[in-house]
């Protein structure tokens, strides 16, 4: 190639065809070497996008399960109930074929494009998180009940027994403004930029094949105590989550969390049940509640998290043990006795929101994001339905949205999100 | 030629088409990128102007007949003729805009003249005449502003020959359109007397797509599957529309729209908008 020629090829836009041409085969492709072709490759997304390993604060993207489940809760949370508008099983297929790599560049904490030469079309990047790193964002994927209902989808015959409309409980208030929907992304992140500016992407993406139908912002803020992240607290002051499984801990997840071969569909194996459910506390009332009483209400001590009658977070909460009176120690219609009475256990990560004011009652539209994961909604029912109405805390709360989502498993490299679902078998 | 010189060179070449769309092959080598403005639109630009000065003249044609039903104190012929009237403004927008004296002496909401500081004896234009037609339900008073306004829609169609037509205002006029829609027409706003909104809801999508109907073989040439999807989104839309519409061009009033209407009609403008906005790509 005479320089000439390199100088005009400088100037010029070069196609994919012509690329391959380039660095297809002989001295120009030993010439680059094979890392340098796997990045220009990757350039003309010809090659599945990877983990980027030297991303800063930055959690994988591909593996056995999605993130977001066993990853150490966030600062933050976007979440995201969306409604599909395509029609089509393969329209369906390629919404999450087209979600992967931007999902994996998203969780590299990079841009979706790297560059807006034309300046007579908006930017393909929204561009609000350029310059923040990837901060630990996560991607979590599910389906919801009303997707398999879809005539044209043709998937009812994939839909799992047990993913339907919770029921209805005790004292559940729902407003539909927050129920359902076909699929979720909730994107949790330690920076809220960073979570939101990833839904909007993915859905702006998606422009005409899904719309928004409710979402939800929360927060979580974390104490640290020698270099490790205690137990977040809720608006309550009171710490929510002690009772989780240990996400280290492979034989508890899969016990609790992780949908075995077997247990459900094929599709879902190594996938999870998202159970989200937002929660209005309130806080008025809450705040005028001398702290002994809100302690039997939760059956815990406010500031140590400890048992009543215990002194550290994690020691058992002794349901048998009587007071000087004979009465039981930890109350009877306390919030943590009822659940651990329901005698299953689910894999909570509630984040905390507050969205203005209630426009009825002038109160603070404040409360929970609950968000759990189980390997079966059942989990979750049994103990909402220990609580019943009995439990104390009921007066304090009110269930104004719902939702439940079978989250995918994990996405192996070369994969998409779902695929095990559009599988012919 | 040495073979660091070769990476750099490939590597470029990744770079600079990393900076088009990637989906697809790139278009003719000849194209650069850093000269847009050497795509030939000449024939798209006149032919909008013309489609702008067609709509100009009917505007004038109109205002001079409901101009002289004001005067008459005719009020019902008045409420007949204004929102219809008012459509050939909105459908060429993007033009009257581009006057900034004019467009608020013809099309000023009160609201907007008190945003600035300014009140009643400010207003003018046609949405002065509805209040009086809608609310005090009278032409009387209103003579002077129906003279003024057809003196400045006269002005307007004079000087819409001297607008210069560019590929930016068509293509950004495109979205405007739909953004105008978007935030303004979608709350009733526009008409908050007359509730006649859906008139002036229908001329801007009207509006877009004229633009867009003239570019078409410009977008096919870069990204035909993009035709195919506006076309489906603006029959979409015009399909929510219609069915507010009685066959025969009038709309119901606004009011009438339950919330569901007007979030499924807000859903499909933002549905339209977001292909709308890549027509940009004629330019590379």
């Amino acid at each position: 190639m005479s320089d000439q020629q390199q100088e005009k090829l400088f100037n010029k836009k070069i196609s994919r065809r012509q690329m391959l041409k380039y660095t297809g085969a002989g001295a120009v492709g030993i010439a680059i070497g094979a890392s340098g072709l796997g990045s220009i490759l990757n350039t003309f997304g010809m090659m599945a996008l990877e983990d980027d390993m030297n991303a800063t604060n930055k959690v994988l993207f591909h593996g056995r399960h999605q993130s977001g489940i066993a990853t150490q809760t966030q600062s933050h949370v976007y979440f995201a109930s969306l409604k599909v508008l395509v029609t089509s099983k393969n329209e369906l297929q390629e919404l999450f074929k087209m979600w992967t790599p931007l999902a994996v560049r998203l969780m590299n904490g990079e841009s979706i494009s790297q560059s807006d030469a034309n300046g007579f079309v908006p930017p393909k990047d929204t561009g609000e998180a350029r310059g923040l790193d990837a901060s630990n964002l996560t991607l979590t994927f599910g389906v919801g009940p009303s997707l398999f209902e879809k005539p044209g989808l043709g998937l009812s015959g994939k839909k799992p027994k047990e993913l339907k409309d919770l029921p209805h409980f005790p004292k559940d208030q729902l407003n539909p403004a927050y129920v359902g929907g076909d699929i979720c992304i909730q994107a949790c992140a330690d920076d809220p930029q960073v979570a939101f500016h990833a839904v909007r992407n993915l859905i702006r993406a998606a422009s005409g094949k899904v719309s928004l139908a409710w979402s939800q912002t929360g927060f979580n803020s974390f104490p640290v105590k020698n270099g490790v992240k205690q137990t977040p607290r809720n608006l309550f002051a009171f710490k929510d989550g002690s009772a989780n499984p240990n996400s280290k801990n492979n034989q508890d997840m899969n016990n609790v969390v992780w949908i075995q071969p077997g247990e459900s569909e094929n599709w879902l194996t190594d996938g999870a049940y998202l159970i989200v459910r937002r929660i209005q506390m309130h806080l008025e009332t809450w705040d005028r509640t001398a702290l002994r009483e809100q302690e039997n209400v939760f059956g815990r001590h406010r500031d140590s998290g400890a048992p009543l009658r215990k002194l550290n977070e994690m020691d058992e909460l002794e349901v048998n043990r009587l007071d000087e009176k004979g009465n039981p120690v930890i109350p009877v219609d306390s919030h943590s006795r009822l659940a651990r009475e329901a005698g299953e256990r689910i894999h909570r990560r509630a984040f905390s929101y507050a969205s203005g004011v209630v426009d009825e009652t002038g109160a603070y539209d404040a409360g929970l994001l609950f968000i759990s994961f189980q390997k079966n909604p059942k989990q979750f029912i049994t103990i909402q339905n220990r609580f019943g109405r009995s439990d104390k805390l009921n007066e304090y709360i009110t269930h104004r949205g719902s939702g439940l989502f079978a989250c995918f498993p994990g996405i192996q490299k070369g994969s998409y999100i779902g695929e095990a679902l559009f599988s012919i078998l | 030629m040495k073979s660091k010189a070769l990476i750099a060179l490939i590597l470029s070449g990744g770079v600079i088409m990393a900076a088009c769309n990637a989906d697809k092959d790139a278009a003719p080598a000849n194209t650069d990128k850093t000269q847009p403005e050497t795509v030939d639109l000449q024939t798209e630009m006149e032919a909008y102007q013309a489609f702008a000065m067609e709509q100009m003249d009917h505007f004038l044609i109109e205002t001079e007949k409901f101009v002289i039903a004001v005067k008459n104190g005719d009020i019902d012929k008045a409420k007949e003729i204004y929102p219809k009237a008012r459509m050939y403004f909105e459908r060429s927008e993007p033009i009257a805009e581009s006057f900034g004296d004019l467009d608020p002496r013809i099309d000023a909401r009160l609201a907007d003249l008190e945003e600035e500081g300014q009140g009643k004896e400010d207003w003018s234009g046609y949405h002065k005449i509805e209040y009086g037609l809608w609310v005090e339900n009278t032409t009387v008073g209103y003579e002077e502003t129906a003279d003024q306004l057809l003196k400045d829609a006269k002005e307007l169609r004079a000087r819409v020959e001297t607008v210069e037509v560019t590929p930016d205002l068509m293509i950004t006029g495109a979205v405007d359109l739909l953004n105008e829609v978007s935030t303004s027409k979608i709350t009733g706003e526009e008409e908050i007397y007359s509730h006649t909104d859906l008139y002036d809801f229908k001329a801007n999508i009207e509006g877009a797509e004229k633009i867009v109907e003239i570019l078409k073989e410009k977008i096919k040439l870069k990204d035909a599957k993009l035709v195919d999807t506006l076309t489906a989104k603006f029959t979409d839309l015009n399909n929510l529309l219609a069915k507010h519409e009685d066959g025969s061009g009038n709309y119901i009033s606004y009011e009438q729209l339950t919330k569901e209407d007007t979030k499924a009609l807000a859903e499909a403008v933002n549905q339209l908008g977001e292909p709308l906005s890549q027509i940009g790509i004629i330019m590379e």
